[in-house]
């Protein structure tokens, strides 16, 4: 019923010690997450709710055999913790953290690529809420009461109005597949397209629901894979119809800095490639529920 | 961040672009004095101000005396200039830049950018300077020279050479052209800037390569490592309301509209901002207080968005997720009652026990209006201004 993690999923959190670490993984283990354990250089062979901390991810991997993690470091030593998670032989990441000065997320995009595809870490973030496939295991920070299984696959830049789809469309009783927070920076781990293509695959996902917003390619980019690959029904909605241009809102990547990034013209280019495009963000789970019948 | 035309200037220069003789001046008098001291008999004068188009704006003039100097700085400094990058306000003239004249050849235009796609920094070049890069690509887009930088490796003199003999330089220049683009990228990477614009890069008559005009950002996650920089930043050319929100933490971008918005998470803020605009109200602000809305955090949102005067209602629109509305509602109660908040206020909250929020902030006695979805505090709110601004017109 999902894509990237279910409840067998073993995870390591880095940077468990934190105040919000150890509160979110509390809020984890009580969902059902498969938490093995964590990482703090440093602190290894502390007990962090129960679950070891090591020095090392190497060191972590090889104790626990975990294949996820959730990076929760502050900013400044983020980027150097997801090369470690990948160089450890970690699957898949989910960086959190606010903040990662751009040129390091550049770095850690040229060093994943430094493995070959089928050894290449996949990572979601930075500057996201998480991974969840309701009823399996929640990967984040996101409040899992509000999110009914099922077959809807959401992928969104922004946290809250993740939450606020997953909300809305609990109110028509249908539920989430998996729902993934790929973060509001401009360098990214994952894309729309990436994620759209993981949906796309999945048997359990039957339709997918898509939030942007404005700045950069990715919405573009994601229409015109839809329009070519993409079988499943695609529900869009894009944030920041009002927001003026060359301003930052909040999101280090939600900036209108070129053609096509405002949101009237990724409405447009959406629309185009056949996507069903909510028109406020009042109505996402009726317009999800409208293309389902 | 932004910084100055002659702080970009000043770095460049450090990292081996050429840049012609100028110097800095804070009031008229001075501005002379510089001239002199620099020689020749034309000069530029340039206000320094954070934005782009100041030429057209009446920003930039070219003086042949002491007299044409000290009058046309007098017109400047203290003034306001309105360019087609800033708003209405338009960006205070405190400080203005004096160059000697310079015998052009050709202009070009050279940008290095964050690109997203290629996730990687890409130069963008054309042999049309002088032009806007938006007019350039609308226009001429054939003449754009792009090429982008392997991260692990850094820029290569062949790309720089590749570059200089598609824009047509002199063959004699192509080392000198290699070091212009090799000086910006080195300052692009040493000190984590998003752009890099020179517009104008200039050939000379005595073909030198010097950089007429200079425009850097900077990346604001970047700056921790960076006091240098960080000490360049001019709050006087930021708007007060987003200076003191930065300052406190909080992510606000000033509007012209007269709905105060208090939301967390940056997307939701869009979104409702969008919402109240398809209600047919303006917003008044972006204002993200981010995850965890402690009372103290929306005390001081409320403060923010008050000290705008267009300010006729308040829209709070609060996801709480792991927070609990409850505890939410009592952070607005809280805040309510330290500040002094005279319009109306729209209260939607989501999420976690949602019921006994709402019931916290029907029970406080405080004047509230309560809203269940986004559309509905969105209509609520453009209501509740208009019947607001009928009583207490500005």
């Amino acid at each position: 019923m999902s894509i990237l993690i279910d409840r067998n999923t073993p995870v390591i959190v880095q940077g468990i010690t934190g105040k919000m670490a150890r509160f979110h993984t509390a809020d984890m283990l009580k969902y059902g997450t498969n938490v093995v354990g964590g990482v703090v250089p440093g602190k290894g062979g502390m007990e962090v709710e129960g679950l070891p901390v090591f020095d090392t991810v190497a060191e972590a991997v090889e104790n626990t055999s975990a294949e996820a993690s959730l990076v929760f470091v502050p900013p400044p030593f983020a980027a150097d913790s997801i090369m470690e998670a990948a160089d450890a032989g970690i699957r898949y990441s989910v960086c959190i953290t606010d903040g990662i000065p751009a040129q390091d997320m550049i770095r850690v995009k040229r060093y994943m690529y430094r493995y070959p595809i089928e050894k290449r870490m996949v990572l979601t973030g930075p500057n996201c809420a998480g991974t969840i496939s309701p009823g399996e295991a929640l990967l984040g920070i996101m409040p899992g009461h509000i999110y009914l299984q099922g077959t809807v696959g959401i992928v969104s830049r922004s946290g809250t109005l993740g939450y606020e789809a997953a909300e809305q469309l609990k109110a028509h009783g249908i539920g989430v597949s998996t729902s993934v927070g790929i973060g509001g920076d401009p360098i990214n781990g994952s894309s729309f397209k990436d994620i759209l293509q993981r949906f796309d695959d999945d048997d359990d996902t039957h339709i997918i629901c898509m939030i942007g917003e404005i700045g950069g390619p990715q919405e573009a980019e994601a229409a015109a894979y839809i329009k070519e690959n993409v079988k499943k029904p695609v529900v869009a909605y894009v944030a920041g119809l009002t927001a003026p241009k060359g301003r930052t809102m909040g999101h280090a990547g939600a900036i209108i800095s070129a053609f096509g990034e405002s949101a009237s013209e990724k409405v447009e280019i959406l629309s185009a490639a056949g996507v069903t495009v909510a028109p406020n963000p009042a109505v996402i789970g009726d317009t999800i529920a409208n293309v389902m019948k | 961040m932004d910084i100055h035309e002659y702080q970009a200037k000043e770095i460049l220069a450090k990292f081996g672009v050429g840049v012609p003789p100028g110097a800095l001046a804070y009031s008229p008098e001075q501005a002379a004095y510089r001239a002199r001291e620099l020689g020749g008999d034309t000069w530029v004068v340039k206000a320094q101000v954070h934005a782009g188009g100041r030429g057209k704006a009446g920003g930039v003039k070219v003086c042949n005396s002491d007299t044409e100097i000290v009058e046309t700085c007098e017109n400047l400094f203290g003034s306001k200039l309105v360019t087609h990058q800033t708003d209405s306000n338009g960006k205070g003239i405190y400080r203005v830049y004096v160059e000697g004249g310079v015998p052009i050849n050709r202009e070009i235009y050279l940008g290095f950018v964050l690109d997203r796609s290629s996730q990687r920094v890409m130069i963008v070049s054309s042999a049309e300077g002088g032009m806007e890069i938006e007019d350039i690509s609308a226009n001429k887009p054939e003449s754009i020279v792009r090429s982008t930088v392997e991260p692990a490796v850094g820029l290569q003199d062949f790309q720089c050479r590749q570059i200089a003999f598609k824009l047509g330089i002199d063959p004699a220049l192509t080392q000198s052209m290699v070091r212009t683009l090799q000086g910006c990228y080195r300052a692009f990477r040493e000190y984590d800037a998003t752009m890099v614009e020179i517009n104008p890069l200039v050939v000379t008559e005595d073909n030198r390569i010097l950089a007429l005009d200079a425009k850097m950002t900077f990346d604001d996650n970047a700056l921790f490592r960076h006091p240098y920089i960080s000490e360049l930043r001019d709050k006087s050319q930021e708007d007060p309301r987003e200076s003191r929100a930065a300052d406190r933490g909080l992510s606000y971008v000033g509007l012209e509209g007269n709905i105060g918005c208090i939301v967390n998470g940056a997307g939701l803020a869009m979104a409702t901002m969008d919402t109240i605009k398809l209600a047919g109200g303006e917003p008044a602000n972006f204002l993200d207080i981010g995850g965890g809305a402690t009372p103290e955090r929306v005390a001081k949102a409320f403060r923010l968005v008050m000290s705008d005067n267009n300010v006729q209602a308040v829209l709070v629109n609060i996801f709480a997720g792991i927070n609990r509305c409850d505890w939410v509602a009592e952070g607005v109660v809280q805040a309510l009652r330290e500040v002094q908040v005279n319009v109306p206020v729209i209260v939607r909250l989501a999420g976690t026990n949602v019921e006994e929020g709402q019931k916290i902030l029907a029970e406080s006695g405080l004047q509230i209006i309560r809203a269940s979805t986004l559309m509905d505090a969105a209509e609520r709110s453009v209501q509740a201004w208009k019947s607001y601004s009928v009583k207490e017109p500005n």
